[in-house]
């Protein structure tokens, strides 16, 4: 395993279209629910407790070489908005260009190939650790951390916040992401045998809500 | 980019800029305009749109800003059927959709051949910027920076990678000079200096020829595309 690699794919610069997304935080922040550090903390954390884990164990599950399109439908099965089953694939679709083109590999073709407009992006992140010889713990870390590092560096756009400030919050977040990604890694290969029953189904009722009053605005600066 | 052509045909979608689509054939031309906010971009577009959409078949993709607000310009302008465009969401950074993360403008290219294709040409039209913003060589075959006689006669002297590089500068709005003091001759002139050889087109849409120089810059590189 090279480590070298995680930093690879974890970097926020991977060109895999995730600039353009702010989890949630664009509608939080225009309905009062982010206005500082302090309540960015308080999203990040009940995100990465529910959306994050969730995301993390199916990176875990497909990590380890799960069927993926097992995977898709229970992320499906998890994701009760249709707009944000939309951006999960979407995402995964340039996931995919961007991994396909980094670290070649058939598992990633055949991906492409069953799911031409994009499977679930925690599925694909999955199958592009594997690719970059990268294991369960290593992906459940990229899903994990990236449920809160989209929405942190979206804020520091929206609300013209302390870009030091959003980095403190990542920082302070750091050992709750750890502990989500030991669950998540746990979580992940019992799928192996037990099937995608085994796979945890938290939700966040109001970033659900939010996401589909944000895909109808007419005017925002993030797709989702 | 050449990593797919090994086992391309009937394969997954390509990676990025490859010259020929999954099936074989070979893509449209693709071409970028970028600028400042307020040059014209649009208006270059629905202009070019105007004047290339009986001999060739075209799509565009737009990057706004604010979402969808150049998109629906252009449909407003009834430039090309609503299927022929698309519009790209750029998070508040639509340098970087252009630029460092293309794969949301690979994506809305290649859905656009997939759904009104065949296409000779697309236009890919970023959101206003800053004298920065360039295409990446993954998106687009060649680009047009398009900047403005109102936004200052020092913007060719001042040069950037968009002044500098792109494949055709369009100064627009001439017919403006006179009212805003800006003197054509030294703009001429400090971008020959910037730019060298580098062909470099004077135009107003309000007035003949209008789009005319730029269509014919157009035309030819779609010619040496096909060739």
């Amino acid at each position: 395993m090279s480590r070298a690699a995680l930093l690879v794919l974890a970097d926020g610069r991977f060109p895999a279209g995730g600039h353009a997304h702010s989890g949630g935080a664009e509608e939080a922040v225009k309905a009062g629910r982010i206005t500082g550090a302090a309540s960015l903390e308080e999203f990040c954390r009940g995100r990465l407790h529910t959306a994050g884990l969730v995301a993390a164990s199916l990176a875990a599950a497909a990590a380890v070489g799960v069927d993926a399109v097992a995977l898709d439908a229970a992320a499906d099965a998890r994701t009760a908005s249709p707009a944000l089953r939309v951006a999960a694939r979407k995402l995964g679709r340039q996931l995919m260009r961007a991994a396909r083109a980094t670290w070649p590999s058939g598992e990633l073709d055949e991906l492409a190939r069953r799911f031409p407009k994009g499977a679930h992006q925690p599925v694909v992140l999955g199958v592009a650790a594997r690719a970059a010889g990268l294991g369960a713990v290593e992906a459940a870390y990229c899903a994990a951390y990236e449920s809160v590092s989209g929405p942190a560096s979206a804020t520091v756009r929206l609300l013209s916040l302390d870009p030091f400030d959003a980095t403190g919050v990542l920082a302070r977040l750091a050992p709750t992401v750890d502990l989500v990604v030991d669950r998540a890694v746990e979580a992940g290969r019992r799928v192996v045998g037990g099937g995608v029953e085994e796979l945890p189904a938290g939700a966040a009722p109001l970033l659900e809500i939010g996401a589909e009053v944000h895909a109808a605005w007419a005017v925002r600066l993030f797709a989702s | 980019m050449h990593l797919d052509h090994a086992h391309t045909h009937n394969g997954p979608s390509a990676v990025s800029a490859d010259a020929h689509r999954p099936d074989g054939s070979r893509r449209a031309l693709r071409i970028g305009l970028g600028g400042p906010v307020g040059s014209g971009k649009t208006a270059t577009v629905a202009a070019l749109c105007r004047a290339l959409r009986e001999e060739l078949s075209l799509a565009v993709v737009t990057n706004d800003i604010y979402t969808r607000e150049d998109a629906e310009f252009l449909l407003r302008e009834a430039v090309l059927p609503p299927e022929r465009i698309t519009a790209v969401e750029t998070g508040a950074c639509p340098h970087t959709a252009i630029r460092d993360d293309i794969s949301a403008n690979l994506e809305a290219v290649e859905d656009l051949e997939d759904e009104v294709g065949p296409l000779d040409l697309i236009l890919v039209e970023s959101g206003g910027d800053n004298l920065t913003a360039t295409f990446s060589k993954g998106l687009v075959d060649a680009q047009i920076f398009v900047i403005d006689v109102a936004g200052g006669d020092d913007i060719p002297r001042k040069g950037g990678p968009g002044v500098t590089t792109a494949d055709l500068l369009v100064v627009n709005k001439t017919d403006l000079a006179p009212y805003v003091g800006s003197d054509l001759a030294r703009m001429a002139a400090d971008a020959k200096a910037q730019r060298a050889e580098l062909p470099v087109v004077f135009q107003s849409l309000r007035s003949e020829p209008g789009v005319r120089d730029v269509a014919d810059w157009v035309r030819a590189q779609l010619t040496a595309w096909r060739a």
